[in-house]
């Protein structure tokens, strides 16, 4: 073990203020790997780290390594337009994420890390009757499952976001939208780094640069895997890998009903403040918001095929951007300053899969599709459990990969709710 | 946006067309004898490969034909287009050197290593 | 540039004037401003720094109002007459600037402070974000619609140069002397690239380069040269923002016209041929951010280009030889060039043995530690200092200076090479990382493969050249020249951070100048353990501005090389993203905007409606008659009037926009029988039937009436939102599963409208449109249909019924139908005949408990859930869903199932979505289902509503609740089916 991190705080700033900045301690170290632990998590992005974290401060385990392919947070942790919210139609859904806001609403404090979590509400709009009649679903069903969600009709959409077109004479007029003001943003690598600090200073081995190239099974137990660090021996491993989900079951044979799909998201130059809420939505698919440093962030849907090019067409941006012109016409004179494209796991419910398989000691958690980053700390909560127990937590009992074989789906995709 | 052979109209832009998935996924012919486990694996379970992948197109936005297409996931080049009913060709394209590592040119995921001249 | 046209304009409110072909940059610089904006963290006055798109400073507010534009780059924009624009992010002036308290309390905002505060007390964060909101930002969104419109074109080709300096024009030239269909792409207003700046006066001192460009006509007489060719095609003012797969590259083209304001290109090209030249770095010393101080090339073309002079007493600070040529460009201009600092031991290059020549005095062996001018650069303090160990040594001396000039060497322009995917490699002699693998039909020569003498950029363009032709098959016959003279340019000397006499922690160092970003900030980001670029990056913010680190990228890799002891090759780059420089959202977006933002489906009647002031609803693209009002009419009111006519007299429906699909061949009933839930083979020519589709997953999908034509002919009718989805699923199963199965599909939703007359009356109004047919019930049954001919027009008439009444539905041709529907409206004058839209026809179908895909289903109900087990075979073996629906969950009985609902209160009308519960409990409430689809019905004089309840069809009679925002609805679970259970309207 190494001493506690130097506490953040406006006094220990001014206090290093004095010595030039020269006395921070490293976030998290960079150990190399120990040839046993008591759990490996494969993948260090957001959802891995907050698993080796929560492993080691809900359920005591000591000896966690969490293993990194490339560089910690760099995957769809760092590429996502940072939407978060809870307003899932599903009971299974509201919970989880419901679950995963709390956790937001106290993580800079409990982390000691500011991750700048706002709530500036999400307003998800309404276009059409079909839409109109969704989204009331959705409401009514937010709010007897006590997650905050209020009706906007086209004056108060108006009045809680000044500048959206809400004429009745453009092609798909506003005709009202749901808002969940608890529902906000966040620094999305700050999460990353304040989990990794977490997690270093209980003692978690983040491990980076570190390539899982198999994974060890004996009599139907995990045993280990092999890295391009050598092999590290554990039988409870957890992959939480996002897009090369895949790619790691293919080592054991299990096949996942998952396709990585491209996923773009661009921002603008930054201006102002001009928008101080996310607007979303999904019939012209479009979803905005304006990050503190003035820049726009705006998101795109998916390319129609699997790919891990992290790139996908061009085309599929210019079609974000025109339903952006169309909400914002004021925007039209903004200019797109950087662009980038992610690798997302998409289940064909649009929920994801945190569950044991058939191999005792191995557990994936997967499948978050256009929407993980939201989940992360609910998501690692859940899968911490899940792993430290050898059974689900209750939150995510319904998201078991059987249900694929039963038919029991939680189908936010066909719900028509918006699942980014 | 990549272009795709279409076999029966020429060279077009992915747009025009979509993506079916993986191929050679034959739809059972005794669907009622299977168990909910088998019947999941043909609805819901993909290879999702990264590398050769083999996949269905259909040129939707053009003659409506599907065919499939040997795709590298990785570099999103097409390697063959062939028909359907046709057997899966035998590429041996650029292996990965990893199972989920990338390729030395054609990848836009972060690479660190570059060799010295 | 035109030095007789004089352009006045307005910057900060002041009014200033320069020449036709100036930037807002040079004519500033001819006006003696330098001092242009702020930056972003610490409010420091920044001046011009470069002279393209890689400024990070000056960077302003153009115009006002609706046409006003942030973050506009001033060495970009030409200005022309009345151009007003206003410095950024700078309260209340640029002068006087409160934000630059930052400056002085810069110790504590280092790098990631915020990560670190704001979290007390807890929950605040959002009451200090305001502030940082406030605080950051750069220039001000535009707050009207834009005026302008913007246009997309696409362009196909052979070649794609981009880039139009010496290379690239060479390189055009071979191109399309080869009879090529050639593109050239150059991003200023002119050709020619650094060749535009070199000095152009022969008298004075003679330059062996500038001789060379001359005499082997280059520059001007080669763009005239290309000019006369055909085949080549060359725009100006374009930006190669894009590199995306197959050769298809995106250029944003400025014409800044009323009509037209710019135009994104949208190529493929068989082969891309990148020349896009190299940018200047800039060198990392303390305070090297003051107005005044300048990239030594960029001060070069304000002094030849431009012709205007952007300093009198230059010092030149520099660690290689080209920054030589700048201080011989002055030098001949008689300004006086002070010094030249350079940071190595000495050179033996061709420029530095000329500025020994002439006597410019030169510190070999030192650096520039420091400058002072806040404003406006003075001073600079210089040191000898020792190269090896990267100490200083002797006594720092003061010069003073109006502009200093920087060289730190050049960086290739490798972002759309990048961009194209192919692989770089780092060449350790000059610091560059060039193009070593390219993963696309592409080719890059010139300074952005690395390759800078003259000589050498046309050796290697005309070897390149050779073969890309070649792999047209074509021949060059142009011989390699010699007549360009050999440059030798010494080694540079990359020190990539210059040392300073004051303690690091002191220092002001700016790697990233707009964003603030200085060379502790990336020690800082190192120590505490952001080890990789990418960590660095977004801890720092290095290179995320909005020249997205252009000058600065590479310096902050050899700061990161420095300081972590590991060779720049093994950290690699980060990621070259699109766009290369920012493009406006309204040029991405094209004429997709407002009216054209999507097609717009009418059916053939959509005039008549608009003509009898129908309102209209969405439906996917369509647009569709919702209701009718009449005067002082509200919605309810119409919507009751509708339905009361078509259950009492006739309801005529434009049903035009149901998806059509004509299905011919052999086994055409297999395949229905494969495709639907039920049987088809037994159906009688002549006869209808209803299907329902599943997916595989046992979901329903879609469903629809089906017509049998003939033996090996039916017609199928979708739901209007799902036509296309079907249509392209069947052809899937067909194609791709079924390649046995003869059968041919063929959309004829847009060849048919569908006239659908409804109620008690319609058979009259049929008798009367054709009065040779007999409408009898024995003649004509319900689910069948007869050819009709009307006016000589070949019609199909179907009786089939979603109202539950006496309907006819009329399949007229769609160049026929408005006469039609028009005629049927006259003739049924006397029954009343009222139009209905689709309000109307929801209230008419629920009332009989038919379901809308999409509205009753969501994906998640099977035909059992929808109490619809009649229409699903027991006999078949298979069909699409059938698998599905005997699974663990799909055989529970407490599934969501579709049921009637009727309120207590029958004046209540419930809302559509609104969730039922069974018992009323503290929050989180148990939700057994929701509402559906919820109408007043004027016919049972009373509200009433579907809805999809667990456990619904055993449940009935049982009383439920609908707990809303303002009070609770008390509800009963009823049957679906609320008029004429027995269908006896059907054969009245």
């Amino acid at each position: 073990m190494h001493k506690k991190p130097i506490k953040y705080s406006v006094f220990s700033l001014f206090k290093n203020a004095l010595s030039y900045h020269e006395n921070w301690q490293p976030v998290w170290r960079s150990p190399a790997p120990k040839t046993e632990y008591d759990a490996i998590i494969i993948g260090g992005g957001g959802h891995g780290l907050t698993t080796a974290y929560y492993l080691a401060k809900n359920h005591g385990l000591t000896k966690i390594a969490v293993v990194e392919k490339g560089w910690i947070g760099l995957g769809n942790t760092g590429r996502n337009t940072t939407i978060i919210r809870s307003n899932y139609l599903w009971d299974q859904s509201a919970r989880l994420y419901d679950h995963a806001l709390k956790l937001w609403e106290g993580m800079s404090q409990e982390l000691n890390f500011n991750v700048m979590f706002s709530q500036r509400g999400v307003m998800n709009v309404a276009h059409n009757l079909h839409d109109v009649r969704e989204l009331k679903r959705r409401w009514h069903a937010n709010r007897l499952n006590d997650i905050d969600c209020e009706w906007l009709n086209t004056k108060q959409v108006k009045e809680f976001c000044p500048i959206i077109n809400t004429s009745p004479n453009i092609r798909y007029p506003v005709l009202g939208a749901t808002l969940q003001r608890r529902a906000g943003t966040a620094r999305h690598d700050a999460v990353a780094w304040g989990y990794a600090r977490g997690a270093d200073a209980m003692g978690v081995d983040i491990i980076q640069n570190c390539e899982v190239t198999g994974i060890n099974v004996q009599n139907g137990n995990v045993t280990g895997i092999e890295t391009t660090k050598g092999r590290i021996n554990s039988n409870r491993i957890g992959v939480v890998a996002a897009g090369h989900s895949s790619v790691i079951a293919n080592m054991v044979g299990i096949r996942l009903p998952i396709e990585s799909r491209p996923l773009q998201a661009l921002v603008s130059e930054p201006v102002k403040p001009i928008l101080d809420t996310v607007v979303m939505s999904n019939t012209i698919h479009a979803y905005v918001s304006q990050s503190d440093k003035g820049e726009l962030v705006i998101g795109a849907g998916t390319d129609g095929y699997t790919s891990y090019t992290q790139r996908g067409g061009f085309n599929i941006v210019e079609d974000t951007i025109m339903a952006v012109v169309e909400l914002f016409p004021l925007f039209s004179r903004m200019k797109m300053l950087r662009h980038w494209g992610g690798i997302v796991d998409i289940c064909p419910d649009a929920s994801p899969i945190i569950s044991k398989t058939h191999i005792k000691g191995l557990y994936f958690n997967c499948g978050w599709g256009t929407g993980g980053f939201k989940a992360t700390p609910g998501s690692g909560w859940v899968f911490a459990h899940t792993i430290a127990n050898d059974q689900p937590h209750i939150l995510n009992a319904p998201f078991n990969i059987n249900r694929f074989s039963s038919g029991e789906l939680v189908d936010e995709h066909g719900a028509a709710a918006v699942a980014h | 946006m990549f272009l795709i052979n279409c076999p029966y109209c020429g060279e077009r832009e992915q747009a025009e067309f979509s993506c079916g998935g993986e191929a050679h996924i034959v739809r059972p012919k005794n669907p009622p004898e299977l168990t909910d486990d088998q019947w999941s694996e043909y609805l819901f379970m993909r290879k999702n490969i990264k590398g050769i992948q083999f996949e269905r197109w259909n040129h939707s936005n053009g003659c409506r034909r599907w065919f499939n297409v040997a795709r590298n996931t990785a570099t999103d080049e097409i390697l063959k287009i062939y028909n359907m009913g046709e057997k899966p060709p035998n590429i041996s394209g650029d292996a990965l050197d990893t199972p989920s590592g990338e390729p030395e040119i054609g990848s836009g995921n972060i690479s660190t290593t570059y060799t010295k001249k | 540039m035109y030095f007789d046209k004089k352009i006045s304009f307005t910057f900060d409110g002041k009014k200033y004037s320069g020449y036709q072909g100036d930037t807002l940059a040079s004519a500033l610089i001819r006006n003696g401003i330098f001092f242009v904006g702020r930056s972003f963290k610490y409010h420091r006055p920044r001046g011009i720094i470069s002279s393209g798109s890689e400024e990070p400073n000056a960077i302003v507010q153009l115009e006002s109002g609706e046409i006003t534009e942030p973050n506009v780059r001033a060495t970009e924009i030409e200005i022309y007459a009345g151009l007003i624009a206003t410095s950024q992010n700078n309260w209340p002036t640029l002068n006087f600037d409160f934000g630059s308290i930052n400056d002085l309390l810069a110790p504590f905002f280092p790098a990631g402070f915020y990560y670190k505060t704001f979290m007390w007390p807890p929950k605040f964060w959002e009451k200090y974000e305001y502030f940082i909101r406030q605080a950051a930002g750069l220039g001000k969104s535009p707050t009207k619609d834009d005026p302008h419109k913007y246009e997309h074109f696409h362009y196909h080709c052979d070649v794609l140069v981009v880039g139009g300096g010496l290379s690239g024009l060479y390189a055009a030239k071979l191109s399309a002397k080869a009879n090529l269909k050639v593109l050239l792409v150059e991003q200023n207003p002119e050709l020619g690239g650094e060749h535009l700046h070199v000095a152009k006066d022969p008298s004075g001192l003679k330059f062996a380069v500038d001789d060379n460009h001359l005499s082997i006509g280059v520059g001007n007489s080669l763009e005239d040269e290309i000019k006369k060719l055909n085949n080549l095609k060359i725009i100006k003012n374009s930006t190669v923002f894009a590199y995306m797969q197959s050769n298809y590259l995106l250029a944003c083209q400025k014409i800044n016209q009323k009509s037209i304001r710019q135009v994104i290109w949208k190529i493929r090209a068989k082969k891309v041929v990148l020349a896009t030249g190299s940018i200047e770095r800039f060198l990392t010393f303390n305070n090297n951010d003051r107005p005044g101080i300048m990239l030594a090339n960029s001060a070069r073309k304000y002094l030849n280009y431009y012709r205007t002079n952007p300093g009198k007493k230059i010092v030149i600070f520099t660690n290689n030889d080209s920054a030589y040529q700048t201080a011989i460009d002055f030098l001949f201009k008689n300004i006086d060039v002070q010094a030249i600092i350079d940071v190595r031991k000495d050179s033996n290059g061709h420029l530095v043995k000329k500025a020994k020549h002439h006597g410019l005095k030169i510190y070999f062996n030192h650096a520039v530690i420091n400058t002072k001018g806040r404003k406006k650069i003075n001073k600079v303090t210089i040191s000898e200092f020792d190269g090896k160990f990267n100490i200083l040594i002797g006594k720092p001396k003061k010069l003073s200076c109006d502009l200093l000039c920087v060289s730190g060497g050049w960086t290739p322009t490798v972002h759309l090479f990048s961009q194209s995917r192919g692989k770089l490699i780092y060449r350790e002699s000059d610091a560059t990382f060039i193009p070593y693998k390219s993963f696309q039909k592409q080719i890059s020569i010139g300074a952005c493969n690395g390759t800078f003498g003259l000589d050498e950029i046309f050796e290697e363009t005309l070897i390149k050249m050779t073969k890309l032709l070649d792999e047209f098959g074509k021949n060059i016959e142009e011989k390699s020249r010699k007549d360009v003279d050999k440059i030798f340019y010494d080694k540079m000397k990359h020190v990539w951070i210059v040392p300073s006499n004051k303690h690091f922690g002191k220092t002001k160092m700016f790697i990233d100048f707009q964003n603030d970003v200085t060379a502790k900030d990336i020690k800082l980001a190192l120590k505490e353990g952001y080890k990789s670029i990418e960590h660095v990056k977004r801890y720092t913010t290095t290179g995320m501005a909005t020249d997205q680190g252009k000058i600065g990228n590479i310096n902050a890799l050899g700061i990161i090389s420095d300081l972590s002891g590991k060779p720049i090759h093994e950290l690699g780059t980060t990621t070259f993203r699109l766009p290369y420089t920012p493009i406006t959202f309204g040029a991405m977006a094209g004429r997709h905007v407002k009216e054209f933002f999507d097609v717009e489906r009418t059916t053939p009647m959509h005039q008549w409606h608009v003509d009898n002031a129908a309102k209209f609803e969405d439906v996917g693209q369509w647009k569709r008659a919702w209701y009718y009002p009449k005067e002082n009419e509200d919605m309810h009111q119409a919507v009751n009037r509708e339905v009361k006519a078509t259950r009492n007299g006739i309801g005529i429906l434009d049903a035009s926009t149901l998806g059509k699909i004509d299905i011919k061949g052999r086994d055409a009933s297999e395949f229905l029988n494969r495709v639907y839930t039920n049987a088809w083979s037994n159906l009688e020519i002549g006869k209808c039937r209803y299907g329902l589709m599943l997916g595989d997953d046992g979901m329903v999908i879609d469903d629809g009436v089906t017509s049998r034509l003939g033996e090996n002919n039916y017609v199928m009718t979708t739901t209007t939102g799902n036509a296309a989805s079907v249509m392209s699923k069947l052809e899937d199963w067909l194609q791709t599963e079924w390649p046995e199965l003869k059968v041919y599909l063929t959309s004829v939703t847009e060849q048919f409208a569908t006239i659908s007359i409804n109620g008690p009356y319609s058979p009259q109004l049929m008798k009367k449109l054709c009065p040779a047919n007999d409408f009898s019930k024995e003649n004509f049954p319900h689910m069948s249909f007869q050819n009709i001919e009307i006016d000589s027009v070949h019609c199909r008439v179907m009786r089939i019924s979603f109202t539950g009444e006496m309907c006819y539905e009329i399949n007229a041709p769609s160049s026929y139908a408005k006469a039609l529907w028009s005629k049927c409206f006259e003739l049924g004058q006397e029954f009343n005949i009222t139009p209905y839209g689709t309000e109307a026809m929801h209230v008419l179908r629920a009332e009989k408990g038919f379901i809308i895909v999409g509205q009753e289903t969501d994906g998640s109900v099977t035909p059992i859930d929808l109490d619809m087990s009649w229409i699903v075979s027991k006999k078949k073996y298979d069909f699409i869903g059938k698998r599905a629906l005997y699974r663990s969950d799909t055989i529970r009985e407490d599934r969501k199932q579709l049921v009637g609902i009727l309120t207590k209160d029958p004046s209540e009308v419930l809302e559509e979505g609104a969730q039922l519960v069974e018992l009323k409990t503290s929050l989180p409430m148990p939700m057994v289902g929701h509402v559906t689809s919820s109408y007043y019905s004027p016919n049972l004089g009373r509200s009433f509503a579907l809805a999809l309840v667990k456990g619904g069809l055993k449940k009935k009679g049982n009383k439920l609740l609908a707990p809303m925002p303002d009070k609770t609805i008390e509800v009963e679970i009823t049957d679906p089916v609320f008029i004429d259970p027995s269908n006896e309207r059907l054969s009245t």
